[in-house]
C-alpha cells in the first residue's frame, strides 16, 4: 500500500473527508449510547439542547468554550513549531496560582491596573514552566512530550502542597481550597446574573493576536519554517532554538490565561479540581482547527458544547458523560486520518 | 575511463546462443498523468552485462523497483527464468534469483554485516539462528568473488567501497542468477569503480547476468556487452556496445543536441575568502576537517573532488555558516570574521547551494514564495516584525521569470514541483543577489540533462561576473568540465590545487583515494593554498 | 540511622519488586514498538484499558488469568488502531498516541460506569496471592523478595527474558531491531516492514495492557480511576534509561521502584515535616532526570518515529 501525494485537492474534497470524520464520531457515540441501553437520537438530542437549545445552554457552553480557547491556541502555537507542548494543564494550574498569589489582596491595586499586572505575571509564569522544556530540547534532545506530561503531575502535586499550606484558606470547611480572589482582581460577568464572563472577550482577542502573529510576522513565518524542517530553517538562518524559545513563551503563556481566566471570571478561587483536563482537551481543539487560531474559536466552542450537552443529558437520560471524551477523542483521531486523506490518496499497488 | 581489457569472446558468439534470464514484455507503469515507463520490453541472456543507460528522470529506477517487487506494473510482465514473476512481491523476485544492490544502501547500521546479509533468508517463526554455517558460507563466497569484508563488523564502522560489497554479497548469498546495480559507482573512487569492474567480470564468468544502471557513458562503454538507452519513460535504443559510439549513446540518451559548455578562459582576481588551517569538530559520523588551508579567487570555479565522506560535509557546513571552526580562522574580503552563522555567511556575500535539495535546500511543505525568502525574510521583507507579503510575492515572481521555475503559482507548495525546478529556484535565491563567493555543492545531483545544462550555465555566467565559486562534486567530469583549478579532498585534508588539465583522471583518482600528493611530500608543505 | 536501614528490611525489597511489575510489562510493550520505529504514546491509557478488561473479567466471574488474558487482548487491539494509523497511514505518532490514551481512558471509565452504575466505593475481586517458591523464598531478604511474589510478577521476569531471546537471538528480532534502524533495508529483503511495525505494536500494547492489570489484579483488587497516574509516561522515560536494552530497563524499572518504595517509607519516618505531596514528585522528577542523564547518549533507533512509504522516489 502506498500513499501518492495529490497535486490540489479540489474543495469538495477538503470539506468531503472532515465531514466523514465528524460523522464517523457520532457513529461511535451511537454504538455507546446503543451499549448503555439508551436510543441514540433521543440522546444526541439531548446533548445539542443542552449544548445549545437555550440561552442557558448557549451561554454556559461559550463559558466553557473558554478555558479550551486559550489552551487549545496554546497548543496550535507549539505544535505548529513542532514543540510537542502537553503540559497546558500544568501550565494551566501556575496561572491560577499565580492569579491566587497576586489577586487575594496582596496587591491593593485598582481593576484596571491590576488585572493586566496578573496577567502579564500569569503569563510570564507559564512560559518559564514551559521554557524548561523547551530547553532540555533544545540543548539535551530530550523528548518534550515525556518531560511536559511529568511536569503536569508535578505540578499538581505542588499545587496540593499550596492548598493545603500557604494558599489555604483559613475560613475554608475543611477541604483543600484557595481564599477568593478580591473584587478588584475579578473579570467581570459579561450579561448579569449570568456565568459567561469577560475572559471570554480575552479568549477572543488572544485568537485574533496570535492569528496575527502567525499569518502576518516574521515570527509566526520562523514557526512554521522550524515546524516543517528545521534544519532546512537552520540552514536558511533562521534561529532555530530562539524561535523554540519564544515559542514555549507563547505558548505557555497562553495556557496560564486558561487559569487566570477560570479562577478570575469564574470560580473566583482554586481547588484541586479547576480543570478537568482542559490542557488535553486543548490538545483536541487544536488538531480540530488545524492549528488554525481563529479555527480555535469555533473548535473550542463545538468541543465545550459536546461537554456541556453531554453533562446536561447525563442528568436526565443517564448515559455517562464520559461519552464527551470518548467523542472527543474519536474526533481527533478520525480527523487526523481525514486530513491525510485529503492529501493523499491510496494505492494499493 | 581508462581502457578495459576483456579477454572474452565476440558478444554476439557468446550471447546468442545463451538462454534467456530474464524478459520484460510491454512493461508500463503510470503514477498520475505521468508515465514514467512506456511499453518497456527487452530481455536479458545468461553471462551478459546489459547496460540501462538514461539520464535522471528517463524512468531507470521505476523499472528496477518493478522487477523488484516494490512497484507493481500496470502492464506487462516480467519473467525470470521462464516463469512469470508475481507481480510487486519482493520475495518472490528474490526467490526467482534476482537481487539489486539499490543506489542509497540497505543496511541496518546498529547491525554486523552477518546479521545484514541474513535477514530474511531464515524462517520468522525459528527459535533461535545459529550463524556458524552462514558466516561459513559468507567467507567462501567473499573469497571466491573478491569481495572481502568482515562478517562480524558493525556495519556503522564500514566504508563506503566495503558497504557496497555487503549490497552485493547479501544477492549472492540469496543466489542471485541476476545481479541489478543502481547507479553503484556514484560514491566509488576510479579505483573502486575498476575493482568494481573485475568483481562483475568473474560474476559473468559464473553465469550470472547483471543489469547495470547508470547515467555515466563512460562506464557503460567500458564494461557493458549490451546497451539499453531509455529516455522518457521510453526505450529509444539498444545496441551491442562494441558497435556503437559515445556520440550515439548520448544522442539516444537526450534525444537532442546538448551542446557542452562553453568554458572562456577565466580572468582570476585576488583571493576573496580564505581559509588558515581550519579545523572543525567531529559531529556524529562524519569525518571533520583537519588544519584546512584555502584561497577561493574571484572569477575562479575551484572544483572540490573526492569521494563522498571525506570531509565535503564539514567543508560546506563551514562555508554555509551551519558549523563553525574549531580552529584556525577563515577571511573574507581581507577581514576576518567572528561569530560565524547562516547569517552571517549570508551578509558576507556567500551564496550557497545546498546537497540536499529535499531536506535542507528548501521547506517541501511550504510555498514557492515561503521558499524564496527564507533567507531574508528578516533583512528585505519585515517591518517592526511584520512581513510584507506582497514584496514577497513578487519577489518570488521575480526568480520564477528570471530563472525558468515552471510552477503552476508562487503559492504553489514547492513538494510539486520536479527536482529540477526546485534546484532553479535554489539557484535563483542564491544568485538573486550577486554574490562575490558560491558554494555549489553537489549542485546537478538527480537532474535530467536539460536542468544540468541551465545550473552549469548559470555557474559559468556568476563566474564571469567576478565571484569565487567552489564546486563540489562526486561526478568527476562534471569537475573536470567546469573547473579552472581542482582541489582533492581526503580524509579531512587538502591536496595542493592543480589547474585545468594538469593533473590526469588517474592521479586525481589516487588523491582521491588517500595517496599522498606526490609534490607535496617533496615540498614538504602539509597544504598549499 | 533509620534512614538507611530501610534498605535492609525485606518488606521493601518485596514491596519494590511488586512495584516494579507493572513497569517492567509496560516499558518491554513500549521498547518493543520503539525498536521496531514506533513511539506509542497511547501507553498510558492502554494500561488504563488493560487494567479495567482484566479485572472486568474477574467481576464478571471468569478466572484471574483469562481476565490477563483479555487485557492483554483488548491491548493489542488498541495497538491494531495505533498501528494502522501511525504504520500505513504514516499519521503523527505524537498526536496519535495522545489520541489513544484520550480515547482507550474515556473508553475504559465509560464502559466502567454503565457496568457499575450504582456503586460508590470500588468493587474489589480476589487478585493473585503471592506464590513462595520452595526453597528459594527461604533466602533472607532476596528470597522473599524474588521468591515470594504473585505468578504475574513471575511473568514480568520471564517477559523480560523472552523479549531479550526473541530480540537477539530469533530472526524475527533481528527484523525488528532492522525496521527501527532502517526499514529500507528490511523491505530489500523481501520482508514488509508493514507487518514488522503493526506486529510489533500490537504485541507491544497487549503487554502494556498487562502491566495495567497488574494493578488491579494482583498489586491491589479494585479498579478505580486516575489508577495508572502517569506510569505509562514514567515507562517511557525508562525505555531511554534502558538504552532500548530489556536487561538496563529491567534494571531501572527496579532501581524506579525501589526509589518509590522508599519514598513512601521515608516519608513515615520523617512524619509530616516533609509535606507528602513533595514525596509523591519524586518518582516524576527521578524520571526526567534519568532522561536528560541519558539523552547524551542515546542510541535510539534510528527509524524511530520516521514513517515508511515504500519505494520513495
Amino acid at each position: 500500500m502506498r500513499l501518492e501525494p495529490k497535486p490540489q485537492p479540489s474543495l469538495a474534497e477538503t470539506l468531503f473527508y472532515p465531514l466523514g470524520a465528524i460523522v464517523a464520531t457520532f457513529a461511535v457515540a451511537a454504538l455507546l449510547v446503543l451499549a448503555a441501553g439508551a436510543s441514540p437520537f433521543s440522546v444526541f438530542a439531548l446533548v445539542a439542547k443542552g449544548a445549545a437549545g437555550s440561552q442557558f445552554a448557549l451561554l454556559e457552553t461559550l463559558t466553557r468554550a473558554t478555558p479550551l480557547i486559550f489552551t487549545g491556541l496554546a497548543v496550535a502555537v507549539a505544535f505548529r513549531a513542532r514543540l510537542w507542548n502537553i503540559g497546558a494543564e500544568a501550565q494551566l494550574y501556575i496561572g491560577a496560582v499565580v492569579t491566587i498569589v497576586l489577586g487575594t489582596g496582596a496587591l491593593p491595586l485598582p481593576a484596571p491596573i491590576l488585572l493586566p499586572v496578573i496577567m502579564l505575571a500569569v503569563m510570564a509564569a507559564g512560559a518559564l514552566l514551559l521554557l524548561g522544556p523547551a530547553v532540555l530540547k533544545t540543548s539535551f534532545g530530550v523528548d518534550e512530550v515525556v518531560t511536559t506530561l511529568l511536569l503536569n503531575f508535578i505540578v499538581l502535586l505542588f499545587v496540593s502542597m499550596l492548598l493545603e499550606g500557604v494558599l489555604k484558606d483559613p475560613m475554608g470547611l475543611g477541604w483543600p481550597q484557595s481564599k477568593r480572589v478580591i473584587a478588584d482582581a475579578q473579570l467581570p460577568r459579561l450579561i448579569t446574573g449570568k456565568r459567561l464572563h469577560f475572559g471570554f472577550v480575552i479568549a477572543i482577542a488572544a485568537a485574533v493576536v496570535t492569528w496575527v502573529i502567525m499569518k502576518k510576522t516574521a515570527l509566526g513565518y520562523e514557526m512554521r519554517a522550524v515546524g516543517h524542517n528545521p534544519d532546512a530553517a537552520r540552514f536558511a538562518g533562521i534561529p532555530v532554538n530562539r524561535v523554540l524559545m519564544k515559542t514555549a513563551l507563547l505558548s505557555g503563556g497562553l495556557a496560564a490565561l486558561a487559569g487566570f481566566s477560570e479562577v478570575a471570571g469564574l470560580k473566583g478561587n482554586l481547588t484541586l479540581d479547576l480543570s478537568p483536563g482542559f490542557g488535553y482537551t486543548g490538545i483536541v481543539v487544536a488538531m480540530l482547527a488545524l492549528l488554525n487560531p481563529l479555527g480555535v474559536v469555533a473548535a473550542a466552542i463545538f468541543v465545550a458544547g459536546i461537554f456541556v450537552g453531554a453533562d446536561a443529558m447525563s442528568r436526565s437520560a443517564g448515559v455517562p458523560s464520559y461519552i464527551a471524551e470518548v467523542m472527543v477523542a474519536t474526533a481527533l483521531l478520525t480527523m487526523v486520518t481525514a486530513i491525510m486523506l485529503t492529501r493523499y490518496r491510496i494505492r494499493w499497488r | 575511463m581508462s581502457g578495459f581489457n576483456r579477454d572474452m569472446p565476440s558478444p554476439e558468439e557468446s550471447f546468442e546462443n545463451a538462454p534467456v534470464v530474464l524478459r520484460l514484455s510491454g512493461v508500463t507503469k503510470r503514477f498520475g498523468s505521468l508515465t514514467a515507463n512506456d511499453a518497456i520490453s527487452f530481455s536479458v541472456r545468461r553471462g551478459e552485462i546489459v547496460a540501462l543507460l538514461g539520464e535522471n528522470g528517463a524512468g531507470k529506477t521505476t523499472l528496477m523497483n518493478i522487477l523488484f517487487g516494490h512497484y507493481v506494473a500496470d502492464e506487462g510482465t516480467v519473467e525470470a527464468f521462464g516463469k512469470e514473476l508475481p507481480a510487486g512481491d519482493p520475495r518472490a523476485a528474490l526467490n526467482a534469483g534476482i537481487g539489486m544492490v539499490h543506489q542509497h544502501f540497505t543496511l541496518a547500521e546498529n547491525m554486523s554485516v552477518l546479521e545484514n546479509i541474513v535477514l530474511g533468508t531464515e524462517s520468522m517463526w525459528l527459535i533461535r539462528f545459529d550463524h556458524r554455517a552462514a558466516r561459513t558460507r559468507i567467507r567462501k563466497l567473499a573469497n571466491d568473488f573478491g569481495l572481502a569484508v568482515d562478517p562480524d563488523k558493525r556495519v556503522a564502522a564500514l566504508s563506503v567501497g566495503e558497504r557496497q560489497r555487503v549490497e552485493i554479497l547479501k544477492a549472492l548469498y540469496r543466489d542471485a542468477r541476476v545481479l541489478i546495480l543502481d547507479e553503484p559507482t556514484a560514491v566509488l573512487t576510479p579505483n573502486e569503480t575498476e575493482a568494481l569492474f573485475r568483481t562483475l567480470k568473474i560474476l559473468v564468468a559464473e553465469g550470472l547476468s547483471i543489469i547495470f544502471i547508470s547515467h555515466k557513458l563512460n562506464e557503460v562503454m567500458a564494461v557493458s556487452d549490451r546497451v539499453l538507452v531509455l529516455r522518457g519513460g521510453r526505450l529509444v535504443g539498444e545496441s551491442v556496445t562494441s558497435r556503437t559510439t559515445r556520440a550515439e549513446l548520448a544522442q539516444l540518451m537526450v534525444g537532442r543536441e546538448i551542446p557542452p559548455p562553453s568554458v572562456a578562459p577565466a580572468t582570476v582576481g585576488g583571493p576573496i575568502l580564505t581559509f588558515n588551517e581550519v579545523s572543525t569538530a567531529r559531529t556524529g559520523t562524519g569525518t571533520p576537517l583537519d588544519k584546512v588551508s584555502f584561497s577561493l579567487n574571484a572569477g575562479e570555479i575551484t572544483g572540490l573532488a573526492g569521494v563522498s565522506g571525506n570531509g565535503q560535509a564539514a567543508l560546506a557546513a563551514l562555508l554555509s555558516g551551519i558549523e563553525r571552526p574549531m580552529s584556525g580562522s577563515i577571511t573574507i574580503g581581507g577581514k576576518p570574521v567572528a561569530n560565524w552563522s547562516p547569517q552571517a555567511a549570508l551578509s558576507s556575500g556567500i551564496g550557497r547551494i545546498p546537497e540536499d535539495r529535499h531536506a535542507i535546500g528548501t521547506i517541501v511543505d511550504m510555498s514557492v514564495t515561503e521558499n524564496a525568502i527564507s533567507e531574508r525574510y528578516r533583512t528585505r521583507f519585515s517591518r517592526h516584525g511584520f512581513l510584507d507579503w506582497s514584496a514577497a510575492r513578487s519577489f518570488a515572481e521575480e526568480i520564477i521569470r528570471d530563472y525558468d521555475v515552471k510552477c503552476p503559482s508562487p503559492e504553489t507548495r514547492i513538494r510539486l514541483l520536479s527536482g529540477g525546478n526546485m534546484q532553479k529556484l535554489i539557484l535563483g535565491r542564491a544568485l538573486d543577489s550577486d554574490p562575490s563567493i558560491i558554494l555549489a555543492n553537489q549542485p546537478t545531483r538527480g537532474l535530467d540533462v536539460g536542468a544540468v545544462s541551465y545550473v552549469h550555465q548559470r555557474l559559468l555566467q556568476a563566474r564571469e561576473r567576478g565571484a569565487a565559486i567552489l564546486l563540489i562534486s562526486e561526478d568527476l567530469d562534471e569537475i573536470l568540465a567546469l573547473a579552472d583549478r581542482i582541489v582533492v579532498i581526503s580524509k579531512g585534508r587538502l591536496s595542493a590545487p592543480s589547474a585545468r588539465g594538469e593533473r590526469s583522471v588517474r592521479e586525481i583518482g589516487e588523491l582521491m583515494a588517500g595517496h599522498q600528493d606526490a609534490a607535496l611530500e617533496l615540498a614538504g608543505a602539509g597544504n598549499a593554498a | 540511622m533509620e534512614a538507611f536501614d530501610i534498605l535492609l528490611q525485606a518488606s521493601f525489597w518485596v514491596a519494590a519488586i511488586r512495584i516494579a511489575s507493572p513497569l517492567i510489562f509496560a516499558t518491554m510493550g513500549e521498547l518493543i514498538c520503539e525498536r521496531a520505529g514506533v513511539l506509542n504514546l497511547g501507553i498510558e491509557g492502554i494500561m488504563a484499558a488493560g487494567a479495567f478488561a482484566g479485572w472486568v473479567t474477574v467481576y464478571a466471574g471468569g478466572n484471574l488469568w483469562t481476565g490477563v488474558i483479555i487485557a492483554a487482548l483488548v491491548g493489542a487491539m488498541f495497538g491494531l488502531l495505533h498501528g494502522t494509523l501511525t504504520v500505513p497511514f504514516g499519521l503523527s505518532q505524537h498526536v496519535v498516541g495522545i489520541g489513544i490514551t484520550l480515547l482507550a481512558t474515556s473508553l475504559t471509565y465509560f464502559t466502567y460506569r454503565i457496568t457499575l452504575p450504582e456503586v460508590t466505593s470500588p468493587p474489589k475481586i480476589a487478585p493473585f496471592q503471592p506464590l513462595p517458591i520452595p526453597l528459594l523464598s527461604e533466602i533472607p531478604v532476596v528470597g522473599a523478595a524474588l521468591f515470594n511474589q504473585t505468578p504475574l510478577t513471575y511473568l514480568a521476569f520471564v517477559t523480560v527474558a523472552v523479549v531479550a531471546w526473541v530480540l537477539y537471538r530469533t530472526p524475527l528480532g533481528m527484523a525488528v531491531r532492522a525496521a527501527g534502524e532502517n526499514p529500507a533495508a528490511v523491505e530489500a529483503q523481501g520482508i514488509g516492514v508493514t507487518s514488522i511495525r503493526m506486529g510489533a505494536v500490537m504485541v507491544g500494547s497487549a503487554l502494556m495492557a498487562i502491566g495495567g492489570a497488574f494493578l488491579t489484579m494482583s498489586a491491589f483488587n479494585s479498579f478505580f480511576f486516575e489508577m495508572i497516574n502517569g506510569r505509562g509516561w514514567i515507562c517511557i522515560a525508562l525505555v531511554v534509561f534502558g538504552s532500548w536494552r530489556p536487561g538496563k530497563a529491567l534494571l531501572g524499572a527496579i532501581l524506579f521502584a525501589a526509589f518509590d518504595a522508599y519514598q513512601v517509607r521515608l516519608q513515615q519516618l520523617t512524619g509530616g515535616v516533609v509535606p507528602y505531596q513533595i514525596f509523591l514528585m519524586m518518582p516524576y522528577a527521578l524520571s526526567i532526570l534519568a532522561l536528560i542523564a541519558m539523552s547524551r547518549r542515546a542510541s535510539y533507533p534510528k527509524a524511530l518515529m520516521v514513517p515508511y512509504q515504500k519505494g520513495e522516489r
